[in-house]
């Protein structure tokens, strides 16, 4: 059982060589934990966005941050959790998808779930679904006996909804 | 000829030329600007291009070690006496990974030091080549922060964001790791060192002032406290914050006590009443006493570490906690703060200092409120405090105890010597023996605890000092981990002396396995097999000397301390069945004390 409640941080970091393993290292090398990660550059490509998706007690998350903080390569540091924001991850899934019944099947719950079929082939076909995790598990929950070939989620993403807290980059 | 020669020559004259330099140049020339004076080093293959650079120059003086490790400690040492930056030279491979130890030392004590290692070239990084190691990855977790260059002209910048990153702010080692490609003598460029403004990171910006309410609030509540405490540690003695702290606890009436690293950020004096000595797992009585039954502690530059806290759940039950740190990542890390103050030591202090002058209670009204207190805190003084209980009472006849020779080290040096030392019982002697007056005269690794760690220190701080008493206070275990520095100390005439606590085991060990279990002695004894030291350093050039009588324990100690011009190696042995008393019971509150073999607080 976890302790603690789920967090998601967004970091703008440095887009230098070795400033994500610090970030990870830090995770590691102080016992934090990191249930996914997502990063990119962003417009200004200087600057990466990392969102990692961690839980702990307050306490400990407050810690994280400011050891966040504390690394050179971090241009700053928010708590996503602390007030409204979005949060949205991709998840491509490759299934088995035999005969017209099970095919129908499928496309009805991937049309209820606003995804996609993306490639198919015709004994497979390949998903996209993309939302808030819990809603990429309750479609894995809604596929039901279908069999899974390959499974591959983005990590989370997200960005508050408030006017005022921009993270910069 | 061209007729338009003499037109260029003079264009040339009105713009400035900068000079063209290799890398290796750049570098050494990038260093004194920063302001090196010194560097300790080890050549090899990827950095034999610097090490030409340095040849060829006389305003930086590199000390040859005879290990890696050794080079980061004298440089460790350096920072640690002067409050300036040390630096390392190494090579890649072999000579980068032998830093990491002394990195990580000055990495938990928070030493300003910049260690450039060299790298293989740029092409073969990632090869698996001969001298490879990822000098940034290894070094990750125990470095403020790291550069690996990408070309030569680069190497200014890295230098000068270097040396700004590991002195401002909560200060910390920075690893400079240069590709050998990049300080290749044949391809030069035009120097150009970047100004200070042009370095300037958006990613840091260390705290300067603390925000005034808190420091009123602070003054305020330590003034009404009935049973305050101050608990200063290394940030005091790192941010040069000695001065004001001391001021402030005097005009504050604040009984005093000091981490293992804070020794010296408060003036150690048995005759001062306000003084608790150092406090911990080995603290003195009075101190951890004071701390547990206090109503308010102001800690600075401090970060509850469980050497401190005991069990921190049972940490000063009663206690409001003030804590000031130039590290916000300290504030609450294991102790929740009732005040926290994110600022530099001196500042903060020196805020503190103005906001008593700006009125409120009288000095002497808040004098005579902590009387009570005081006396409180002489009762357990004279109970068991240190200066009551200067020497074991069980002292065995004919043998030397340990603590005797750190007081007559006391005696003789005047109590302003410097003092170095190793990891063990040694240590906490030293520590406890040993007031300190001055910061920067207590050279340890407190955080880390490096064996190995004291004598190298020690050539650093008497590089840096040449005319001072410098000592080194070892053990027989401890100075064995970097023995081989002996021979830098002839090269470079560094007369350290060092005094051997020989008590013919890894005492410290051997303590532990004596109380926890049942005196089974498992790989802490090699009586068997120990040199002789007198000769050893002999066949190193230096001078020996053994004790062996209680009575000769201060003439001859004083004979080898009178040598100034000479590393004298003092080999003392000492009872080897001494305990470092009082020691914290874990897991217990502050106060959960052993006081001897037999007496529990």
């Amino acid at each position: 059982m976890r302790e603690g409640t789920r967090h998601v941080l967004a970091i703008l970091l440095e887009n230098e060589p070795g400033a994500l393993s610090r970030v990870v290292g830090l995770f590691s090398q102080r016992g934090y934990n990191i249930d996914s990660l997502s990063v990119a550059p962003t417009h200004d490509e200087t600057l990466s966005r990392l969102t990692v998706s961690t839980w702990g007690d307050e306490r400990t998350v407050a810690q994280i941050v400011k050891h966040l903080n504390r690394l050179i390569d971090v241009v700053q540091v928010a708590d996503l959790s602390e007030g409204d924001h979005l949060e949205r991850e991709i998840l491509l899934l490759k299934v088995g998808a035999v005969g017209g019944e099970q095919r129908a099947e499928i496309a009805r719950t991937v049309s209820i779930f606003d995804g996609k079929i993306v490639d198919t082939h015709p004994e497979q076909y390949t998903l996209q679904i993309s939302g808030r995790s819990d809603k990429l598990d309750a479609f894995i929950q809604a596929l039901g006996s279908v069999s899974i070939l390959e499974y591959v989620r983005s990590g989370i993403i997200g960005m508050s909804r408030s006017e005022e807290d921009i993270l910069p980059g | 000829m061209n007729e338009n020669a003499p037109l260029a020559e003079e264009a040339a004259r009105e713009q400035p030329q900068l000079p063209q330099v290799s890398g290796g140049d750049a570098l050494i020339r990038a260093l004194k600007e920063v302001g090196v004076d010194s560097v300790w080093g080890y050549p090899g293959g990827a950095a034999l291009h610097i090490y030409d650079a340095l040849f060829k120059q006389n305003s930086i003086e590199h000390i040859l070690v005879r290990h890696e490790q050794a080079a980061v400690h004298a440089a460790d040492g350096y920072a640690r006496a002067t409050g300036r930056c040390g630096v390392v030279l190494v090579t890649s491979g072999p000579g980068a990974t032998n830093t990491l130890t002394g990195i990580a030392t000055a990495y938990m004590d928070s030493i300003p030091l910049v260690v450039i290692s060299g790298q293989v070239r740029t092409q073969l990084i990632g090869t698996d080549c001969f001298q490879e190691t990822d000098m940034v990855g290894c070094s990750r977790p125990v470095v403020k922060h790291s550069f690996l260059v990408k070309k030569a002209e680069d190497i200014p910048a890295a230098v000068r964001r270097a040396f700004y990153i590991a002195t401002t702010g909560r200060p910390g080692p920075v690893v400079v790791d240069i590709p050998k490609d990049c300080t290749e003598p044949n391809q030069t460029f035009e120097y150009r060192m970047p100004e200070a403004h042009e370095t300037e990171m958006r990613s840091y910006t260390p705290v300067k002032r603390a925000a005034s309410d808190q420091i009123r609030r602070a003054v305020e509540l330590l003034r009404q406290a009935e049973r305050p405490v101050a608990y200063l540690g290394g940030g005091v003695v790192q941010g040069e914050a000695a001065e004001v702290a001391t001021e402030l606890c005097r005009r504050l009436h604040l009984p005093t006590t000091c981490t293992l690293m804070g020794l010296g950020g408060y003036p150690g004096s048995l005759e001062d009443p306000n003084w608790l000595g150092m406090l911990g797992m080995h603290g003195t009585y009075e101190a951890n006493m004071a701390m547990h039954h206090s109503d308010v502690i102001l800690g600075v530059g401090v970060r509850f570490d469980d050497r401190i806290t005991n069990s921190p759940d049972k940490f000063c039950p009663g206690a409001q906690i003030i804590h000031i740190d130039i590290d916000p990542a300290s504030i609450d890390k294991i102790i929740r703060p009732d005040l926290a103050i994110v600022g530099p030591a001196d500042e903060v202090l020196g805020d503190m200092l103005k906001a008593l002058d700006s009125g409120g209670e009288s000095e002497e009204d808040v004098r005579e409120r902590r009387l009570p207190w005081r006396e409180r805190i002489s009762g357990w003084r004279s109970a068991h405090g240190l200066n009551h209980h200067c020497v074991p009472e069980d002292e065995t006849p004919g043998r030397i105890s340990p603590q005797r020779v750190i007081q007559a080290l006391y005696r003789l040096t005047g109590g302003s010597a410097y003092i170095t030392s190793d990891v063990g019982q040694h240590q906490m002697f030293a520590a406890q023996y040993y007031p300190f007056a001055r910061p920067r005269r207590w050279i340890n690794s407190g955080g880390l605890g490096t064996m190995g760690f004291g004598f190298p220190a020690a050539m650093g701080v008497q590089y840096a000092f040449p005319d001072a008493e410098v000592i080194c206070v070892t053990g027989e275990g401890s100075i064995q981990m970097c023995l081989q520095e002996l021979a830098t100390c002839i090269q470079y005439n560094l007369p350290v002396k060092i005094v051997n606590l020989n008590n013919a085991a890894l005492g410290m060990v051997k303590q532990w396995q004596d109380m926890q279990y049942a005196g089974r002695h498992s790989h802490s004894t090699y009586s068997d097999s120990l040199p002789d030291f007198v000769k050893l350093v002999e066949a190193y050039g230096h001078v020996g000397a053994r004790i062996e009588a209680p009575e000769d324990l201060e003439p001859e100690l004083e004979k080898a301390l009178g040598q100034r011009d000479r590393l004298v190696f003092v080999d003392i042995a000492v009872d080897p069945d001494e305990h470092v008393y009082p020691m914290q019971i874990a897991p217990g509150a502050v106060n959960d004390l052993w006081l001897s073999r037999t007496e529990r607080s």
